[in-house]
């Protein structure tokens, strides 16, 4: 089993201040499935923004995909971006656009015509329970609604790596274990899943995954189990 | 229907370079970024065009007086006696006619002589009693000093009483004052260009601060930067088109009219007043040329801003 993310003594700076993120070294494994907990300014947001290549670090190696993200001109960087799903905890839907034209976000920055976009598109918006909210607006949809948008958006392209912060903050339980089991699949299928959460609950639910901790910009990681991770299966795509 | 969507319907066909496919022309809403701008290129390019009308015209007014004065010279004789001043006529006419550097030679008649003092003298004021000067048009072959200084000598030779005058020589000072005013009608449009650019500028960082959530998520979900640019420049290529179009149009309503009331005068000078049609292809290009400046100017600002984000 390869690796598709590795960090090596990882730090993160914002400005001048001290570090938010220190001494990250782990490796998560292609086709894994990860929750990332730790208590409020842990640094949670601040490890997904490395990983989702919306910030660069301060110090330290970051391999993605097998390429040094520190030093890639940021012009070839959409082209990894495009790999990776991510359902941000504020959703960023884009407020003039319905829910339709959101979630195929994607799909056109990629470049897909127009018939391309129709199906899976509404497929997965009926996956989500939101098929006849696909004309919406985000402002008329419910702080849940949107959540799930937000992950179909995030899920559409099938991304190698799915990065997602509080995922399941704004739905009701029901709909916390469906999206889940949305994650598993997509997992099952060989996308690595990056889960930040407070919910404990939610660790259980999937049985092959592995937790990482942060507190205070360190991850915890007692076992060493993310720095040499297990193998599993992954089925061929 | 606004004006604005009115001007673009018409115009759709010749637009369809810059449109976006609807999905992507979505990604930024209608209307927001389209503000003042529009009417504030619409306002530089009026007065772009009647600049540049103007600096055309009055070139092409300089070229006319240039090439219908030069080589035309008139050779007075200044004599009360009549019989002695048409004696100096035909002595300096078959003089000059011996020349090869002259085309032609025409004495102008009394009475044509008598009409041109007439505003200063009234009718009744010329008798027969009033000794006025012969006049003798001359033209030359080309406008070259050494054929002017062979009429001038050929003239003293026959003649004490004649003065040379050349038409190029009174009329110089207003050849320099019109290609003086032709090089500041076109340091205005060149100045109105570089204030429209800079107008476009702002706009398009105003855009971008607009939708600067759009352009982020965009951005992470792995837009390029080129992609981002054309949704902004497109957008601005269609307002600056707009805008320049209807500038155009109120700015020839303008030079239309102006040429209406120069028409009236009546006036030789005034006579070749006009861009000319080559001048008027150049007017016409005005608002593509404007809209091609205004989407350089949107590519690289939006550009050099999203170089900001990583």
């Amino acid at each position: 089993m390869t690796n598709i993310v590795q960090f090596e003594n990882v730090g993160l700076r914002y400005g001048t201040g001290t570090e938010t993120l220190s001494d990250l070294s782990f490796s998560l494994a292609k086709g894994g499935f990860y929750f990332l907990t730790g208590p409020s300014g842990a640094g949670k947001t601040s490890l997904l923004k490395l990983l989702y290549l919306s910030q660069r670090p301060s110090r330290g190696l970051i391999r993605m995909f097998g390429d040094d993200m520190v030093t890639m001109p940021r012009d070839h960087l959409p082209k990894f971006r495009r790999r990776i799903g991510v359902v941000f905890q504020d959703f960023r839907l884009v407020p003039h656009l319905s829910a339709f034209d959101n979630v195929a976000l994607p799909l056109r920055v990629a470049g897909a015509e127009d018939k391309d976009v129709i199906q899976p598109v509404n497929e997965m918006l009926a996956w989500v329970g939101l098929g006849d909210r696909a004309s919406a607006r985000p402002a008329t949809l419910s702080g849940g609604e949107q959540q799930r948008v937000a992950i179909a958006r995030a899920v559409i392209t099938r991304p190698d790596i799915l990065v997602a912060d509080e995922p399941t903050g704004n739905v009701d339980p029901d709909m916390a274990a469906r999206l889940l089991r949305l994650f598993d699949a997509l997992n099952q299928l060989g996308t690595t899943v990056v889960v930040a959460t407070h919910d404990l609950h939610l660790l259980s639910r999937v049985s092959t995954a592995q937790m990482m901790r942060l507190e205070d910009g360190r991850i915890a990681d007692p076992t060493g189990m993310l720095r040499y991770p297990p193998k599993r299966e992954t089925p061929s795509p | 229907m606004t004006l604005r969507d009115q001007t673009l319907a018409i115009m759709a066909p010749l637009l369809s370079p810059f449109q976006a496919p609807p999905a992507e022309a979505r990604l930024l809403p209608e209307g927001r970024m389209a503000g003042p701008m529009p009417w504030v290129i619409a306002i530089m390019m009026f007065l772009t065009v009647i600049a540049a009308a103007t600096g055309l015209s009055l070139g092409g007014a300089a070229r006319g007086l240039d090439s219908e004065l030069a080589g035309r010279v008139t050779v007075q004789v200044i004599e009360a006696d009549s019989a002695r001043k048409n004696r100096h006529v035909r002595a300096i006419s078959t003089e000059l006619l011996r020349l090869a550097a002259v085309e032609s030679v025409r004495v102008v008649p009394p009475k044509e002589v008598t009409a041109l003092l007439e505003p200063w003298f009234g009718d009744a004021g010329i008798g027969e009693d009033l000794p006025t000067p012969a006049l003798i048009d001359v033209t030359l072959k080309r406008a070259s000093p050494a054929d002017l200084d062979s009429v001038r000598t050929a003239v003293r030779t026959v003649s004490s009483v004649a003065r040379v005058d050349e038409h190029a020589q009174w009329l110089a000072p207003l050849v320099r004052l019109l290609d003086a005013l032709k090089w500041l009608s076109a340091m205005l449009v060149g100045l109105m260009t570089l204030a429209t650019a800079a107008i476009v500028v702002l706009a398009a960082r105003a855009a971008l601060n607009t939708h600067r959530s759009t352009i982020e998520v965009m951005h992470l979900l792995g837009s390029t930067d080129l992609q981002i640019a054309r949704l902004f420049q497109r957008r601005i290529a269609l307002d600056a088109l707009f805008g320049g179009g209807l500038g155009l149009a109120v700015a020839l309503i303008a030079l239309l009219f102006l040429g209406y009331r120069l028409s009236a005068i009546g006036s030789d000078l005034l006579g070749s007043f006009g861009p000319g049609w080559i001048g008027w292809l150049i007017i016409a290009a005005l608002p593509a040329l404007g809209a091609v400046i205004a989407t350089l100017a949107a590519r690289v600002t939006v550009l050099k801003a999203l170089r900001l984000m990583l």
